[in-house]
């Protein structure tokens, strides 16, 4: 199990600063959902980590910074799973999923039949094997979803990033992805960091709340200390009311406006 | 378990026989090529000969000295240089379609053609009376530098924009350094209009004058640049799906696309430097190869070469027979029996879907 901590981190485009100074530690086996409107920042701690764009300050996994490893060995430890991912036309699931091994196969070399088969037992458990043979092109939303997680799995990282995962999905595949990330951490001792849009979601799922509004972390804690109609109002700026249900389950709901 | 026969089955090819297969049709092509023409032996005495020629074979083919010249001098290198080109031109097609995602890209995309034009325009106008004398003929030497000078300069221009979308700023440059390297040599012709004729028809490209020293003057380049493209096939797959997520799962995508430009290009240009600007072959082999066997990059780089190879030596028999002996240039019957194909194959392709 892998701890994942941000010291400081910051991250900047040509024109703006996305993050400014993210503080926080993420315990080995912890999820950690952040959350806050769209541009405050989530996508981009997300993509600092993956090392898809750069950052200054530190990020630590097990306590070494992650810069001082090779990009290799970065993927051997950290699996991304993007907003919108790219799957190419004319690649089949199996294909798609065998990608995941690409961290451990040598730069020139192909993948042995270890990867293969481990790339076919993951396709059993996710029970994906009718998606194995099929373009992936051709994919439904929830479909594409689950064999992006798959990837994600087959790369075997003991961290797993989830920018957006169910952004795209109905009600029912949202929890059958989520569910599916949720037994993946119990089984291998996954530490997840996800940003989501539905709070509700991201208090059920999530051990723990960050919630970041324009680069700056400005409130986290569990859902109850997070998910406050105040809290919310101001960094959303909107109205909403939050009800806790019997068993702890905090749910967000829009107020409407009155009608005049 | 089922799934693990079916990942091994999509990953390496219910599509297997393909390669072997590809490479029984440029023996075919080969053979084909070094037995048409339109001067020479009756074309059944070519295969005899050729056996004949091996060690403990003995055969009467009653070809005579004069005879076997014209197949071993005049049809072997031909067909070889067009083998080595279609090759060529092809697996390097395919890898910048590969590291640019972008299916419309050929071989030239950074400039190789327009600045090897320019070196070539350059030698033929200052050198109007002809290189025979030369220890080495300096025209295919402008060429090779040219193409090189040129790709050279798009890559500096086009990295040193730093944004997320670094191949996008890259093809930017290449058009631009295209426009500029053409401008300078449309200058030079209009200035020169003599030797006008001469330039077009290097150009045009073509295959008619090869000898083995063409043969022997490009094979260390590309047999370095297609090893080193046939290394990067799996590296290529990674990469379709975008330049973010390869670096997630671990690729060096910026070393990745230098390296394959590099040998793409330096290949590329070394087969033009002796043939001239052969068009159409970079893109619609890759592309036809993709439409029968699949976008797997582990597929259609081995199946670049040998289909690439037969390609041209068949797109280049029709031209030295139909119009003997003022031969129609090479490029101009890739264009005329490619694109036909290519409508064909997407034509089929799409009704079985």
């Amino acid at each position: 199990m892998t701890s994942l901590s941000f010291d400081n981190m910051s991250v900047h485009y040509a024109d703006r600063t996305a993050v400014a100074g993210f503080s926080d530690t993420v315990k080995p086996g912890e999820w950690l959902c952040l959350i806050g409107p769209n541009g405050a920042g989530k996508s981009s701690v997300l993509r600092a980590v993956a090392g898809v764009t750069g950052h200054q300050g530190k990020i630590l996994v097990d306590g070494a910074p992650l810069t001082a490893r090779s990009s290799r060995r970065r993927a051997q430890l950290i699996a991304y799973v993007p907003q919108s991912p790219v799957l190419p036309q004319g690649m089949t699931g199996a294909e798609y999923v065998l990608l995941g091994r690409n961290p451990f196969v040598s730069h020139f070399g192909s993948e042995s039949t270890l990867d293969i088969d481990m790339v076919s037992d993951v396709i059993d458990r996710l029970d994906l094997a009718e998606l194995a043979t099929r373009d992936v092109d051709t994919l439904s939303g929830g479909e594409r979803q689950r064999l992006v997680i798959a990837r994600a799995v087959a790369q075997e990282a003991p961290i797993l990033l989830l920018d957006e995962p169910t952004s795209a999905l109905d009600i029912g595949h949202q929890q059958q992805a989520l569910e599916l990330v949720d037994r993946l951490r119990r089984e291998h001792g996954l530490t997840v960091v996800s940003a989501m849009h539905d709070l509700t979601l991201a208090g059920i799922y999530s051990d723990r709340l960050a919630l970041l509004h324009a680069g700056h972390c400005v409130a986290h804690g569990n859902a109850e200390e997070v998910l406050r109609p105040e809290t919310l109002g101001e960094f959303y700026g909107v109205s909403v009311r939050v009800h806790r249900d019997d068993d702890g389950t905090i749910i967000v709901v829009p107020n409407r406006s009155p009608l005049i | 378990m089922t799934s693990s026969g079916t990942t091994s089955r999509t990953a390496h090819g219910a599509s297997r026989w393909w390669i072997p297969g590809s490479a029984v049709f440029l023996c075919a092509a080969v053979l084909g090529g070094v037995m048409i023409g339109p001067a020479g032996p009756e074309w059944w005495r070519v295969p005899l000969e050729l056996l004949n020629r091996l060690p403990f074979i003995a055969i009467d083919s009653g070809m005579s000295e004069r005879e076997w010249a014209i197949v071993w001098q005049i049809r072997a290198p031909r067909v070889a240089l067009a083998a080595i080109v279609g090759a060529m031109l092809s697996i390097a097609g395919a890898s910048y379609q590969g590291v640019f995602r972008n299916p419309l890209v050929d071989p030239y995309l950074l400039g190789v053609a327009a600045g090897a034009g320019l070196g070539a325009t350059i030698v033929i106008t200052v050198n109007r009376g002809g290189t025979s004398s030369w220890i080495i003929d300096p025209l295919p030497l402008a060429a090779f530098t040219g193409g090189l000078i040129a790709v050279f300069v798009t890559y500096v221009v086009g990295s040193s924009v730093k944004s997320d979308r670094s191949s996008i700023s890259l093809v930017l440059a290449g058009v631009a350094v295209t426009s500029l390297t053409t401008a300078i040599q449309t200058f030079l012709l209009q200035r020169n209009s003599d030797v006008v004729r001469q330039v077009y028809s290097w150009i045009l490209g073509r295959l008619s004058s090869a000898t083995w020293s063409d043969v022997r003057l490009v094979i260390p380049y590309v047999l370095a640049s297609c090893v080193v493209l046939l290394l990067h096939r799996r590296l290529l797959d990674v990469l379709r799906v975008g330049d973010e997520e390869a670096a997630a799962l671990g690729v060096n995508v910026d070393r990745v696309r230098l390296v394959v430009v590099i040998a793409a290009t330096l290949g590329t240009a070394s087969v033009v430097a002796v043939s001239g600007l052969i068009g159409f072959v970079g893109i619609i082999v890759p592309h036809a190869i993709r439409l029968i066997v699949g976008s797997s990059y582990r597929m259609v780089m081995p199946l670049a070469l040998t289909m690439g190879a037969s390609f041209l030596i068949v797109a280049d028999i029709p031209g030295r027979i139909l119009d003997n002996p003022a031969e129609t240039p090479i490029g101009v019957v890739t264009a005329f029996l490619g694109a036909p194909f290519f409508l064909l194959i997407l034509r089929t392709r799409q009704a079985q879907r």
